[in-house]
């Protein structure tokens, strides 16, 4: 049994069918040779345990190669966060690496959630260590002006339903995994989303009626558009299941607890939902994601195509790009102003003069945006190093990667 | 928050203000005289008449905007015995008997379908419930047809072919056909009888026998052959989408046979909102426009259509107790099941425990299915001769280069059949998601396992899944499989010939291509 202790971590163990009647031990279908020693959840197929990863291995090498997905010479930065799927995927990419010509990179995303990032950091510390790959942090506090997680869920926490800390996490982390790529000169991005994940997405996104996220399909990752680094997703076809079995019969080492903040997010409503159609129907999942693929919108429901923020310069669909827009409305002490309708009136504020002056350490003030020249115009990223605590801009020369 | 886009300011008052009840100092926020009698959404109260016309309005609205029912064509109204339906055919009453400018200006008829056999009723029951069935139509005035579902054993398997679709009215076809009509009327309004139409008395006798030349009652060997299909089905979810399905080509058939070429059904706005998520998770995605909008044209010259769409369940039970709507209970075949037992009952379970913490669920659902189009996504196999689904009679969605299928397909292709091997341990059937390729899996069985895979191979994603908990195929009607070996042996005499056929298309190439072969041939002969 692998021993998966993370500081306060558990390891998740597959657990056994208990209905099946007992008898001898079957072998493996794949190499009738060894004896089988796990089902596989979407077929129930008998393998051992290498057959199982090699098979594994073969299936996200299918999903890279029909898809293009990362073609030979790519660098590609592979987000890990500690947890099962990050490390399966950063494990099954260095398994391939030779056979695709890829160079990995790890780069980990420091939300500044206490008690659980820094654990979950330990771990990836120790996996970079042990499979000898570069690892990259990036912070919340460094990138977004002294922006943490627990300090951003403090600012939302007065107003009303719910406190949609995921929301500004999931943007800004998307965020921080760009800029952590571009530090280390990566040409491609990619994230351990799994068949669940996807699943989940797609009722989400049809329970909340974001027919602009269903339209734009993005089963396969998107392609870079405009300065945006490509992002794919190899472990997309993969249920969780077999995720963690695999993990298991590779005796990967994972951070495996909820982040705190996870039991509000509208997301598990859906994961419950999920679970329960599993049980009702072992390939609920795959055919979610066959039903995602497939989906025809309407072209009025697709999102205009994206041009830039005039602020960062990075990929935006409005005037200001959506990190932007939630950090401007966090500082201007209005959470939720980059959250609903009002976005789409939200401009890009002309900066209000005199406030850098003002600049304290303290991130719950409003703050005006960064007033230096260069922001003004737009079009380049605020060089400027002094006024951190007041900026809203990503500053890229000031990030300094912590190891 | 629950809903992408959703105004900080109103979410902040809506959720701040606690619903109003109608006390006495409260009027209609319509009328604003009338005492409110019931609430709809949050805080909307209505009193008897505004709601009555409120609800009337929805269903209107729903046929005039749609323009899809020409003046006197003949309608099918499915009806179930459910409130919704009865409310349907309540309202299609209702507005037949309304002066002549508002009044409706088609020719229904009415349909019951008796599926007492697939539920398991005994005799006893299914007798009663007719009676009271028999009561409430004769009560309507409308042709009437009772069928039970037992005579799906009796369809042919032209009910399965997509009859020639008539091209669909342009706005100025409506327009002529609605001015044309109204001429009509003029012409006939001197007399009093104002349309020949009219369900009072008629020429043909109002109620008719069972179209397919049975008299009465199935007899017990087509009753006991349906039960034995519906017991051999695994699994709840499966069964009722065969459910739905032998239904629908029932009620199309009787449609054809009897000159119909509408069928309204009367699904509303919350079963819509929880069929779509149900279907989402069925994999059948690429067909929600059809499954949810307000039309359905697969059957070609028979279209479905859903005037109830709008109406929320609580609108529809409303208005049925406060305006005495007749309808009949029958137990259906998920009555009492568990709510895990299927995944339509789970899909129900949850919509409907979401709506309460969320109440613009439902609607949200709704507006999102009304972005969807019917167009297949760009890139898929599309075109008017690219194969159906054999049951469901979508354009297949399953490629060669299907990333999820194949993605399944390529773990089971090197698996083989496992019940020989493993015995008693209870797996499911392994190649259900197989491909038009020839990498079925191995089967011990020659001959019937070709029957089945051929069967297979013509369904769509999702009827594929469904066809998984189906052991044998065999006690499927018998239109299905002949059908299905009609297309299979249709496909491969195509594919015989397709080297000799001159298509618009490629006529040039085949030509070529046939040129070369002449030329290889000659050049092997004369060796």
């Amino acid at each position: 049994m692998p021993e998966s202790k993370v500081g306060t971590a558990q390891c998740e163990y597959p657990k056994q069918p208990t209905s099946l009647p007992p008898m001898p031990a079957p072998t493996c279908s794949s190499c009738h040779a060894a004896r089988a020693a796990l089902r596989r959840p979407r077929s129930g197929q008998a393998l051992c345990g290498s057959c199982f990863c090699t098979a594994f291995e073969a299936e996200v090498l299918h999903t890279v190669i029909a898809g293009c997905l990362l073609p030979p010479g790519a660098v590609v930065a592979v987000g890990a966060s500690g947890g099962k799927d990050s490390t399966v995927l950063a494990h099954v990419l260095r398994e391939l690496a030779p056979r695709l010509d890829i160079t990995l990179h790890l780069v980990a995303v420091d939300e500044g959630i206490g008690g659980y990032r820094d654990a979950a950091l330990e771990a990836v510390s120790s996996q970079a260590a042990r499979w000898e790959l570069p690892l990259t942090i990036v912070a919340y506090a460094d990138l977004f002006g002294g922006w943490t997680m627990d300090a951003v869920a403090r600012s939302t926490a007065g107003s009303g339903r719910s406190r949609s800390c995921c929301t500004f996490c999931g943007v800004l982390r998307r965020r921080a995994l760009e800029e952590g790529a571009r530090l280390v000169g990566a040409t491609h991005i990619v994230t351990g989303h799994n068949a669940d994940d996807m699943a989940e997405t797609v009722l989400m996104n049809f329970l909340r009626g974001d027919a602009g996220r269903l339209a734009r399909g993005g089963v396969l990752g998107s392609a870079g558009e405009g300065c945006a680094l490509p992002r794919c997703r190899p472990l997309q076809f993969a249920s969780q299941k077999e995720v963690v079995l695999y993990a298991h019969f590779r005796r990967l080492r994972y951070f495996s607890e909820e982040c705190v903040y996870a039991p509000e997010a509208f997301r598990g409503h859906a994961r419950d939902l999920l679970k329960r159609l599993e049980a009702a129907r072992p390939s609920a999942v795959l055919d979610l994601v066959h039903s995602a693929e497939r989906l025809a919108l309407a072209p009025a429901a697709r999102p205009p195509p994206p041009g830039t923020c005039t602020r960062c310069g990075a990929l935006a669909s409005h005037a200001l790009c959506q990190a932007c827009a939630l950090l401007d409305g966090l500082n201007r002490g209005l959470p939720r102003l980059a959250i609903g309708k009002g976005r789409r009136m939200l401009q890009a504020e002309p900066p209000l003069p005199g406030n850098s002056s003002q600049a304290t350490s303290d991130p719950a003030a409003p703050q005006g945006p960064c007033t230096c020249e260069q922001s003004r115009d737009g079009a380049t990223l605020c060089k400027e190093g002094g006024d951190r605590a007041g900026a809203t801009c990503v500053l890229q020369s000031d990030v300094s990667p912590s190891e | 928050m629950c809903q992408a886009g959703e105004d900080y300011a109103v979410s902040a008052q809506r959720e701040t203000l606690p619903v109003p009840r109608p006390g006495r100092e409260q009027k209609c926020v319509k009328c604003a005289e009338g005492l409110p009698v019931v609430v709809i959404r949050a805080g909307d109260a209505f009193c008897r008449d505004c709601f009555k016309a409120f609800y009337v309005h929805k269903f209107r609205a729903m046929l005039g905007k749609n323009r899809l029912i020409f003046p006197g064509e003949k309608v099918l109204l499915a009806w179930s015995g459910g409130p919704s339906s009865s409310s349907m055919v309540w309202q299609v009453l209702e507005g037949l008997s309304q002066d002549s400018a508002k009044r409706l200006r088609f020719v229904p008829g009415v349909i019951y379908v008796d599926e007492g056999a697939a539920c398991g009723q005994s005799l006893q029951d299914r007798v009663k419930t007719l009676a009271e069935v028999k009561l409430i139509l004769q009560n309507t005035g409308f042709p009437w047809h009772v069928v039970a579902l037992e005579e799906v054993f009796s369809l042919p398997p032209s009910v399965l072919c997509s009859a020639s679709q008539e091209p669909a009215g342009t706005e100025e076809a409506y327009k002529t056909a609605v001015d044309s009509f109204l001429q009509q009327q003029h012409a006939l309004g001197s007399e009093g009888c104002a349309s020949p139409a009219q369900g009072e008395d008629q020429s043909h006798p109002s109620h008719s026998q069972e179209p397919l030349g049975m008299a009465g009652f199935p007899t017990a060997a087509q009753t006991e052959a349906l039960s034995r299909l519906f017991s051999s089905i695994k699994t709840l979810t499966a069964k009722e989408e065969l459910l739905q399905t032998l239904r629908t080509h029932l009620i199309v058939h009787v449609a054809r046979t009897h000159g119909y070429c509408k069928v309204m059904t009367g699904e509303s706005c919350t079963r819509l909102a929880i069929k779509l998520m149900t279907n989402l998770a069925l994999g059948r995605g690429a067909f929600l426009a059809w499954d949810t909008g307000f039309s359905d044209e697969r059957h070609g010259d028979v279209v479905l259509v859903r005037p109830m769409r709008d109406h929320t369940l609580k609108e529809v039970a409303f208005y049925n107790h406060l305006f005495g709507v007749p309808s009949v209970f029958t137990p259906a075949i998920d009555t009492k099941a568990p709510e895990k037992a299927s995944i339509h009952r789970l899909m129900e379970a949850f919509i409907l425990r979401l709506q309460t913490l969320f109440p613009s669920t439902v609607s949200t659902v709704y507006r999102t299915s009304e972005k969807l189009v019917k167009a297949p996504r760009e890139g898929c196999a599309s075109g008017p001769s690219s194969p159906s689904c054999l049951l469901c009679m979508c354009a297949l969605d399953i490629d060669t280069t299907d990333s999820a299928t194949a993605f399944g397909a390529q773990s089971s292709s090197h698996l083989s059949q496992m019940l020989p091997a493993e015995a008693g341990i209870p797996t499911t059937p392994c190649c259900g998601s197989g491909e038009g390729q020839a990498q079925s899996c191995h089967r011990g069985v020659g001959r019937r396992g070709d029957a089945q895979a051929c069967v297979i191979e013509q369904l769509c994603y999702g009827c594929r899944v469904n066809m998984k908990d189906l052991p044998s195929l065999d006690p499927l009607p018998p239109y299905v499989l002949a059908e299905a070996q009609l297309r299979s042996q249709r496909a491969w005499v195509s594919k015989e010939i397709q080297e000799y056929l001159i298509t618009d298309d490629d006529e040039e190439e085949e030509e070529e291509s046939r040129a070369i072969k002449q030329e290889g041939e000659n050049t092997g002969i004369g060796l």
